[in-house]
């Protein structure tokens, strides 16, 4: 399912109608407004967030719409990331987006492999387990996995304040397993029988077929991993207590109250740009992961 | 061991991630949870105290607080925020040239992270006439509003952020929807003489029902365990007016460290939850063989 049908005939409108001037004067009308409410509305934000990051405090509490009364300053952006260790948060993200990604895709692949293709007996009861999880609401396990997360079971280890009680929850991902199951079951049995016969073991046809033949969909759950780590809020704020561990989304509101205005706005804009930026290099990946993970809940 | 010669001991290793992850850390968790509800723990003992937790919640007065606050957030989210994708949906389907940067840019308020957008969005609040919206007023020549700092306000301004990072998905999946509907419908109607609006009650919507009831739900579910917008923005102020009940366990869980107190309102609100999925695919089963 992709939202991609440029070239497509028709939607409600006919080419017919297309042609009557009535029609394709208020179509046109439409659209342009349409795209300039969405300009303002979407892309406002983020400009209005520039802008602030680059105006001094006062000239922004006094004029929030005035452009840059006194030119741009890039001062901010130097001062947050060098006085308040800006730089220690955004690699703590980046290692919490790193770890989670590994693990997430190390249980999806083999989780999905296992139900889609080598399907043992146990694989429907695993399957069934799989969906339960979907459809019990998050939030009846929080307080039981936080008391899990600092005593797990059997070793009682205590994984709190480090990056693997992020880490190891993240890869319980039902939504992602889901995703390479279906993908891997669409792949031809007859490949799997061929390679059988010259001999493949589970372990070959994994890596030398499922694998390679998989990077579409190795892409979108990728994707879909990094975004959802990079959102993360409620988790980390609990499992990652000292403020040196912490991702830049915990980082965040605890530095509103002890830094400026126009540096806080700073902290805002580079917190915002690096997935912007991933967005519009990679937009059709993203539309097309939203695509996917929407038909999946449907 | 002729169950490790017909490789059963490699098929078993790579469900060993999957079984370990989900099993510590989703189905284990769910299980202690049930368990924890009935349990009365600190970290030294637990005793069994049977339906006491629940006792001790229901007779909590800002229960019914959190309650209403999280059905109200549910209404206001509902109606501000379940036709806008689509409406905007079926537009940006009419538009030719422009719909891939119109998707593009119902899509970027989605990139923001949650943290950042709520935090952006708090400024916007300014209570003062030179905050952000205010300012935006003046022009018209009302307000100044205090938003966040208002009881009666704060909530529909959590909403309003709300829906506004979040519709952009919900509109990226109606679009998918609508450009799967089969042309040859629209092509019949049109041959049978339908108008525009005939073609849109008749066939659009009809052909959208699925992912509309799909979405309803998800949004119910989503909007039932709202946090990070009231924690940040209000922190549950002003008196008491924005406190969710996924605060109310957050607060008993780790302010005021009472597990038993706490698993039991969230095996509540998972009970009511689940039951509303059921009655509601119950429903929509019933509805879509009749």
């Amino acid at each position: 399912m992709t939202t991609e049908t440029g070239t497509s005939e028709r939607s409600i409108l006919s080419f017919l109608d297309r042609r009557r001037p009535v029609v394709r004067v208020s179509v046109a009308a439409v659209g342009t407004l349409v795209i300039a409410g969405l300009v303002i509305l979407c892309a406002g934000p983020l400009f209005w967030l520039f802008k602030a990051a680059t105006s001094t405090t006062t000239e922004t509490l006094s004029a929030p719409f005035s452009l840059w009364p006194s030119g741009i300053h890039w001062d901010s952006f130097v001062q947050v990331w060098t006085r308040v260790d800006f730089g220690r948060y955004f690699w703590n993200t980046l290692a919490l987006m790193g770890g989670s990604l590994f693990l997430g895709l190390l249980v999806a692949t083999t989780g999905g492999y296992g139900l889609a293709v080598l399907r043992p007996k146990y694989a429907k009861a695993v399957f069934a387990a799989l969906l339960a999880t979907l459809f019990i609401p998050g939030v009846i396990s929080l307080v039981a996995l936080y008391l899990t997360v600092i005593d797990i079971p059997l070793v009682h280890v205590s994984l709190l304040g480090s990056m693997w009680a992020v880490w190891l929850p993240s890869s319980a991902n039902a939504v992602n397993v889901l995703l390479m199951q279906r993908f891997f079951a669409n792949i031809p049995r007859e490949l799997f029988n061929a390679a059988r016969i010259d001999g493949a073991g589970p372990f070959r046809m994994f890596f030398s077929i499922v694998l390679p033949m998989s990077r579409p969909i190795l892409g979108v759950v990728s994707l879909l991993t990094l975004v959802g780590s990079y959102k993360e809020f409620l988790w980390p704020l609990l499992v990652l207590p000292n403020p040196q561990d912490q991702p830049i989304s915990v980082a965040l509101p605890r530095l509103q109250s002890s830094i400026d205005f126009s540096q806080f706005m700073a902290a805002l804009f580079i917190s915002v740009i690096i997935p912007v930026a991933l967005f519009l290099v990679l937009q059709r990946r993203f539309l097309q992961a939203a695509g996917n993970a929407g038909a999946l809940k449907g | 061991m002729r169950w490790v010669r017909r490789g059963g001991l490699s098929t078993l290793i790579f469900f060993i991630p999957l079984l370990a992850s989900f099993g510590l850390f989703s189905w284990w968790p769910i299980l202690r949870s049930l368990l924890l509800s009935l349990q009365r723990t600190n970290f030294l003992t637990s005793e069994w105290v049977g339906l006491d937790n629940f006792a001790r919640v229901l007779r909590d007065p800002l229960l019914l607080t959190a309650t209403w606050n999280t059905l109200w957030f549910a209404i206001l989210a509902f109606v501000i925020g379940f036709p806008v994708p689509v409406i905007l949906a079926v537009f940006i389907g009419e538009l030719r040239r422009a719909r891939r940067l119109a998707s593009a840019l119902v899509y970027l308020p989605v990139i923001f992270p949650p943290v950042v957008a709520v935090l952006l969005w708090k400024a916007f609040f300014d209570p003062s006439p030179q905050g952000v919206f205010n300012t935006v007023l003046g022009w018209f020549d009302i307000g100044p509003v205090p938003w966040l700092n208002s009881g009666d306000l704060a909530m529909p301004s959590i909403v309003l952020q709300a829906t506004w990072a979040s519709f952009g998905t919900a509109t990226i999946i109606y679009l998918a929807t609508l450009m799967s509907i089969q042309t040859e419908l629209y092509d019949a109607a049109e041959a049978d003489g339908a108008a525009v609006s005939r073609r849109f009650w008749h066939i659009t919507l009809p052909q959208m029902r699925g992912v509309l009831l799909v979405m309803f739900l998800l949004q119910v579910i989503g909007t039932f365990q709202v946090f990070t917008e009231p924690y940040i923005m209000t922190n549950g102020g002003p008196e008491n007016r924005t406190v969710t009940i996924l605060m109310l366990i957050y607060r008993y869980a780790f302010i005021s460290g009472d597990y038993g107190r706490a698993t039991a309102l969230s095996v509540l609100l998972a009970i009511v939850l689940s039951a509303l999925s059921a009655v509601y695919l119950w429903a929509t089963r019933r509805w879509s063989t009749s």
